[in-house]
């Protein structure tokens, strides 16, 4: 990489000197409920290169604490406690000489990278401006400096990209356009705000290792604010948990996940469902939620959540306190915890969840509750306002074949486009699709007649993603439960009873009958949408991202609750979502989409252990494992680029733009991928290649499958892999 | 009145700000809910009693007061407020109280049908035309627009004097009014409807199997309710102003009937002489129009329940 230095140096310090102090800060914003304390006594030092990560989840102070260094926070705030930048103190500075340090010497990138490119001016105009804000440089020099900084980021053509406006990049170019950004002026310290939340796990990989390589580049510090602990455990030196305003731990990257000492912690990390967990026992569970930073009784926070709390932690708020070399917890029982060698298991009991008979029947013995037969969903494309003409096809769902059997979860996993929520969508509707065939409870949806689709969507009901949108804000908890129930003639008496008996099953109170959905936490809505889809005792359940919008500890619960319903009211599943763990926690089976195919089906475990095709394997090795130690020495495939338009798809193979198999392959070996789709064939059987191997092996034509194992995999050079 | 188009929107709340829940014993029903939050606002309660009021006064006054609005008081013309006249004479000797209330009568009942019926049809088409879409919707626009451009007016005034004549011939005026009112609003609901449409609670209650005119009614109207009571309250003020408009004209109300616009007109022609003749159906109007406005506001904030004036639920 050649880089024009000398233009734009400005390095102030050296490695291992404090770049960063953060001492006692706090912040407030008044509201009408009270005043709210954001931040409440946060302190850090930030050394010279490093990363911390500052974890939390949402309303615990996370982003509050990064915009008030970036003197970004808003203007009704109060900001006590000191914020020093090389020794210069950054609290009461006034907005226009904060502007001269930001994008100088401290540089942001946030989360959604459209909203913070401005849509008018291209990549390149504000690149170029964020140079000359600061250095007196030449425009064409400055041209040149953007262009190399794309090309460090790793955007192809920089040349000719760098006069491209924002819409025309793909979400993860725009990330990778505002890291170039962030550090074209070479800042000391880099704040990036849940950089890759908005982004697909492949393109996630791109943009972290991009901005590792970023880092590598300028040496700068940077602060990774976010919730995902996997990319902690992979990007971080040094963590800070943050919980209702204040850290209750800090400590090295190791010491925060093998030696936690703090039960928050403790929690946090049990709660999530990892991808390299082969058991499937329930989830550690934090009870409760966060609290409210307004008005917060004395006493330390976690108190209503925390098992191990007695009289003295509502008392008195402990203090971050020494546990070990650079490792302080706040808690008065991290001694004890230390000493009994606690871990989430004896801290947070999961819950038991009895395993019903029918998991013992055989899959082949069980009803098929949901059959697609070479389903096939296309969009026209129109053009044109008065005269609308069809000018291409959008290929959402390209011809899919799956089947579900009851008292069975199918994940269906994939990245944003690849059609898994149009599938979901069509199954739902109950019309004919393009083509193929939909077959639920045995009856085939294009042929239903009013009573039998009335049934019918007694039988099959929906969880959605975000249960704030999917429950009207306008109706009392009880009303929203009971309304499935009055569709199909419950009588009134019936009805109430029903409720609340299906408010318990959940997990809610008979008193919140009478709230409205925004008297409630995200987890409690949740609980709510899926006490909606309970109501009429179905058969089948359709999750679509169920619990993708809720922090980590709320995701447990529902979780736990979902599978403990699935085996107490033998329901099927069918569990769409983009979190690979998330699945292999729940699912029994589980089926891999790309532009608007399966390329990868079957057992959990098949799938997860011997992965056949590049893209599932792509997409395992993508995901950060929340373990420091795997994720320093686990071997990653980088896609290229971004998921081509289902408008626009490839001929033959659909996965081989991006496929790393294909770009090995001589020109002979490549024209069946160039010509047609692989069909789903049995995966091939035989020993796993470890992925460090696979990736430098030559391909070779795939091997035999066994038809008696239940995966199949559409790759003519499929192998299975050792990923995990 | 500050006019508040929210869909209720996801509250701004910050995530951990959920307020914690307390116990209630017994289950409120939605009426009950709205009902006891309307109650908690004083201004929209003093603007119900107000209406209230004026509508026992406008049902019954003709029993109370000492004159009827169609009685002359023979020599007592132009007489200025006396404790015989409490609100004076007019240039005929009617009695301007009287003439008032049963002005007032009428108007309320012209305002308050012409508001709801334009409301409930702008509601209904308009919430309808998104829902369907497609040749439905086009037609119901294209209806929408023809009749926007046509000279309201002129028509209404041509209508009403080629019909039936007679004491309910204002029922036909309501009518007109009425049809010739909600276009702009069903153009507005429509545009709201279409972003509630996207909800994914309107695509749960599909998917439970509710039928078109259920999910309407229940889910996408109730969620464009501020909306549509901020319309009925303007719509009130409109109608009164449309009507008195009319009758200024001799279209609208016709002798020996009055209402609070033949008032005014009939008024307005004296005010430098007798101004309290214009001014009893003036400030009346006025008092009516905030009223009903403040009552609209309690409204609107009962049944949303992201608003902040409502307490709590």
């Amino acid at each position: 990489m050649t880089t024009t230095e000398p233009a734009i140096r400005n390095r102030q310090t050296a490695a291992g000197d404090v770049v960063l102090s953060v001492r006692n800060l706090h912040v407030t914003f008044p509201s009408e409920a009270g005043l709210v304390k954001a931040v409440r006594g946060l302190s850090f030092d930030l050394l010279a290169g490093e990363t911390m990560a500052i974890v939390g989840e949402s309303g615990s102070g996370k982003s509050v604490t990064s915009l008030a260094i970036m003197g970004l926070h808003p203007r009704n705030a109060r900001i006590a406690g000191s914020i020093t930048l090389h020794g210069r103190e950054l609290v009461g500075l006034s907005d226009a000489e904060m502007s001269s340090i930001r994008g100088e010497d401290l540089a942001m990138i946030f989360q959604d990278p459209l909203s913070a490119l401005t849509p008018v001016y291209t990549i390149g105009d504000q690149i170029v401006e964020a140079i000359q804000t600061h250095h007196d440089v030449g425009r064409t020099q400055a041209w040149k400096r953007a262009v190399e900084l794309l090309d460090l980021v790793g955007i192809p053509n920089p040349q000719l990209r760098v006069k491209s406006f924002p819409h025309e990049f793909s979400g993860g170019m725009r990330q990778r356009a505002m890291i170039a950004q962030a550090i074209a002026n070479d800042p000391d310290v880099i704040i990036a705000d849940e950089p890759t939340t908005a982004l697909d796990v492949t393109i996630q990989a791109q943009v972290l290792e991009v901005l590792k390589k970023a880092q590598l580049e300028t040496g700068a510090a940077v602060i990774m604010i976010t919730h995902d602990l996997g990319v902690v455990a992979g990007m971080s030196d040094r963590v800070t948990v943050m919980y209702a305003g204040r850290p209750v731990e800090q400590g090295s990257v190791d010491d925060i996940f093998y030696n936690p000492r703090m039960p928050y912690t403790i929690g946090l990390l049990g709660a999530v469902p990892r991808l390299d967990a082969t058991n499937s026992e329930p989830l550690a569970t934090l009870q409760g939620n966060p609290p409210t930073v307004v008005d917060l009784p004395p006493g330390c926070p976690f108190v209503p959540r925390c098992p191990l709390a007695h009289a003295g932690c509502r008392e008195q708020e402990p203090e971050l306190a020494p546990v070990g070399p650079g490792h302080t917890t706040a808690c008065w029982e991290s001694d004890r915890i230390r000493a009994e060698k606690l871990t989430s298991k004896d801290i947070f009991p999961a819950p038991v969840i009895e395993r019903t008979v029918f998991e013992s029947i055989p899959r082949d013995e069980r009803d098929t509750v949901l059959s697609l037969a070479g389903m096939k969903k296309h969009y026209p494309l129109m053009k044109g306002a008065v005269l609308r003409r069809r000018v291409g096809t959008v290929y959402a769902v390209d011809g899919i074949d799956l089947d579900l059997r009851r008292g069975e979860t199918l994940g269906l996993v994939g990245e944003s486009g690849c059609g898994k929520s149009t599938t979901l969508l069509e199954i739902l509707n109950l019309h004919s699709p393009t083509d193929g065939k939909i077959v639920v409870f045995g009856k085939d949806t294009s042929r239903l007649n009013r009573g039998e689709t009335k049934t019918m969507r007694r039988d099959l009901q929906v969880v959605f993603q975000d249960p704030m949108a999917s429950l009207d804000p306008r109706m009392p908890i009880f009303d929203i439960i009971a309304e499935p129930l009055g569709v199909h003639g419950w009588s009134k008496g019936k009805i109430e009873t029903r409720v609340m008996e299906l408010l318990k099953t959940v997990g809610l109170e008979e008193s919140h009958a009478n709230r409205y959905p925004q008297h409630f936490s995200g987890g409690q809505r949740q609980r709510v949408g899926i006490a909606r889809a309970l109501a009429l005792e179905p058969e089948l359940i359709v999750l679509d991202e169920p619990v993708s919008a809720l922090d980590v500890s709320i995701q447990a619960g529902i979780i736990n609750l979902l599978e403990e319903l699935k085996q107490r009211l033998t329901l099927s599943y069918l569990f769409v979502a983009h979190d690979l763990a998330v699945i292999r926690h729940i699912a029994d089976r589980v089926a891999v989409m790309y532009l608007g195919k399966i390329v990868e089906i079957g057992t959990v475990a098949e799938v997860y252990n011997r992965p056949s095709h590049p893209y599932t394997q792509a997409l395992l090795s993508a995901i950060p494992i929340p373990d420091p130690q795997t994720e320093r020495t686990r071997t990653r495939i980088l896609l290229r680029g971004d998921l081509p338009s289902p408008a626009n798809p490839p001929s033959g193979c659909k996965f081989r733009t991006r496929c790393p198999i294909f770009e090995q392959l001589t020109p002979e070996q490549r024209t069946p991928c160039l010509e047609t789709m692989p069909p789903l064939d049995p995966a091939p059987a035989g020993a796993v290649v470890a992925l460090q191997e696979a990736i430098s092996l030559s391909a070779t034509a795939r091997g035999a499958g066994d038809t008696r194992v239940d995966h199949l995999v559409a790759c003519y050079y499929a192998r299975p892999t050792k990923v995990l | 009145m500050s006019i508040d188009f929210r869909i209720s929107e996801e509250p701004e709340a910050l995530d951990g700000a959920t307020a914690p829940i307390a116990p209630i014993s017994k289950r409120l029903s939605r009426g009950q809910l709205v009902r006891r939050r309307f109650f908690r606002n004083r201004s929209a309660v003093v603007g119900l009693v107000i209406i209230g009021v004026l509508v026992v006064l406008a049902l019954f006054g003709q029993y109370l007061l000492p004159w009827q609005f169609d009685q002359r008081d023979l020599g007592q013309y132009y007489k200025p407020p006396s404790a015989q006249h409490l609100f004076g004479t007019t240039q005929a000797g009617f009695d301007v109280m009287s003439r008032t209330v049963r002005g007032l009568g009428k108007s309320l009942i012209i305002g308050f049908m012409v508001a709801i019926i334009q409301t409930t049809m702008a509601a209904l088409i308009g919430s309808s035309a998104a829902y369907i879409g497609g040749w439905y919707e086009r037609a119901w626009l294209w209806v929408i627009d023809l009749m926007l451009v046509l000279p309201s007016f002129f028509l209404i005034a041509i209508v009403s004097q080629g019909g039936p004549k007679g004491q309910y011939a204002w029922l036909l005026l309501v009518v007109l009014l009425a049809a010739f009112g909600w276009q702009l609003s069903a153009r507005v609901v429509r545009s709201l409807s279409m972003s509630v449409k996207e909800r994914e609670y309107v695509a749960a209650a599909r998917f439970m199997g509710l039928s078109t005119p259920r999910l309407l009614v229940r889910h996408i109207v109730p969620n464009i309710a501020s909306m549509l009571i901020v319309d009925v309250c303007l719509g009130v003020g409109y109608a009164i102003l449309g009507e008195a408009g009319l009758s200024y004209f001799g279209y609208g109300v016709q002798a020996p009937d009055t209402s609070l616009g033949t008032l005014i007109s009939e008024g307005a022609q004296s005010t430098t002489i007798a101004p309290w003749i214009f001014l009893a159906p003036a400030s009346v109007l006025v008092l009516l129009v905030m009223c009903v406005n403040a009552l609209g506001d309690g409204l609107r904030d009962a049944l949303d329940p992201s608003s902040l004036s409502g307490g709590q639920a």
